[in-house]
């Protein structure tokens, strides 16, 4: 386990092969605020956690992965793409699904709004017929596709945002405090799907039981990067910390 | 049109949302240009028969469109009687009453997506002077998607205010209201962004 992981001279570091996030000197800051400083990472597992009290930074970093924020100071590379001159490219390769599934669910119906996304892409109409059709059932959704979105449970909601994102067919998806909002039984139903994932996936979260099987975790505390480790070495170091 | 649309398979349903527009909107110049009872009530039947018999919409469906305006057509035929005459009155509220049914007709019969679609389509001609009829259609839909979001969050925080004693205050309610609009907006904002609004295409395509 690394503690508070930080490298200077991570800017004359070789480009990385293109199967890597890396985050080179990372700081951001909101005006005064600084809310991130100098974290140099490179994350190439395949499940990786990030927890941290509230404000401590993570929400911004997990920002950081998909291009959504662009870093004050560094760089951050996405299969060698940096998020600040290749933002549109990234956002190909790195989906997000965040906390609150209402901002993110922008059309009235469930089939539609899964749509939306293939849609910007500019796929033919049979392609984005023949995808929303797979991922609402793989997700339990093909028999709500007309249903309105805000009429859906708390859970369904955050399903139909995951599945508007998955349809993208994107590399990565981060996920921002996943189930935050849900229940136990809809918690357990969104740790499946992100554990069936075939893409790689970074999940900001508060609980700590998703993290149970991850490669990695990342504890970050006022905006730096506090322990980088496994699970079964980063977890138990957060909770003590906490007590 | 919120929550309006009733998934089918019948003529109605397959009737190009287009057509279904510009037959509501001759209905509507119709039925104001020809204000006899005996026009009026075949648009009636019409419109009932069409949505009713073709298109196998529930009557609740229906129900649901006439019921907020069913006490300003009852006044509105009070009026009638007091200023003009019974007949006038019978006119005047069943052509209301048939736009009514019509645009729940063709609410209930078409996904938003294309009626977004034929608005786009009508604003192609503006492209030239800078309008991105896609965006417009994303708003329009967006619009619709947010109506009840933006309800409910309402309704949150007048039973939060409620449960801590506060009663009756509808301006108390517009500042906390507007902090989270504002917070939603900015997420939206992110999540357009990450769902790829940027790449909107000049023309989207043509649904299957």
């Amino acid at each position: 386990m690394h503690w508070g992981r930080r490298g200077a001279a991570a800017a004359d570091a070789p480009l990385l092969p293109r199967t890597a996030v890396e985050l080179r000197d990372v700081t951001h800051a909101y005006g005064e605020r600084t809310v991130l400083s100098d974290v140099t990472l490179t994350l190439t597992e395949s499940r990786i956690g990030v927890i941290g009290a509230n404000g401590s930074g993570k929400s911004t970093f997990a920002r950081l992965l998909n291009g959504l924020v662009v870093p004050t100071a560094g760089t951050v590379l996405v299969d060698g793409l940096d998020t600040r001159r290749q933002v549109r490219e990234v956002r190909r390769q790195v989906g997000f699904v965040f906390q609150d599934p209402d901002a993110q669910i922008v059309h009235p119906t469930v089939a539609e709004d899964v749509a939306f996304g293939l849609t910007n892409q500019g796929r033919p109409a049979d392609e984005i017929a023949r995808r929303v059709d797979e991922v609402l059932d793989r997700y339990g959704l093909d028999g709500h596709r007309d249903h309105p979105a805000h009429l859906l449970s708390g859970g369904q909601k955050q399903l139909l945002a995951i599945a508007g994102v998955l349809v993208m067919e994107p590399q990565r998806v981060v996920f921002d405090e996943p189930t935050t909002l849900l229940d136990l039984v809809n918690t357990r139903r969104v740790a499946q799907v992100i554990e069936g994932l075939r893409q790689d996936v970074v999940v900001v979260t508060h609980h700590l039981d998703l993290l149970a099987g991850f490669d990695r975790v990342l504890v970050f505390e006022d905006g730096r990067l506090a322990a980088d480790g496994s699970p079964a070495e980063t977890v138990p170091w957060y909770v003590a910390r906490n007590a | 049109m919120l929550s309006l649309y009733v998934p089918g398979t019948s003529p109605v349903h397959r009737t190009r949302a287009g057509l279904k527009l510009a037959v509501l909107a001759v209905l509507g110049t119709a039925l104001f240009a020809l204000p006899r009872i005996e026009v009026v009530a075949a648009a009636l039947v019409g419109v009932l028969v069409a949505g009713l018999a073709v298109a196998r919409l529930p009557a609740r469906a229906l129900w649901a469109q006439v019921r907020p305006v069913w006490l300003l057509l009852a006044a509105l035929f009070g009026i009638h009687l007091l200023v003009t005459d019974a007949l006038t009155g019978t006119v005047t509220v069943l052509r209301l009453l048939t736009l009514v049914l019509a645009a729940a007709v063709v609410t209930a019969t078409t996904r938003v997506t294309a009626l977004v679609a034929v608005v786009e389509w009508l604003l192609r001609p503006l492209e030239v002077v800078g309008v991105r009829p896609a965006r417009v259609g994303l708003m329009v839909a967006m619009t619709l998607r947010f109506i009840p979001v933006v309800a409910e969050r309402a309704a949150r925080i007048r039973e939060a205010q409620a449960a801590r004693g506060a009663s009756g205050m509808r301006l108390g309610l517009l500042v906390p209201l507007l902090i989270q609009v504002l917070q939603l907006a900015s997420t939206l904002g992110e999540a357009l962004d990450a769902r790829g609004a940027d790449d909107v295409p000049a023309r989207r395509p043509r649904r299957a």
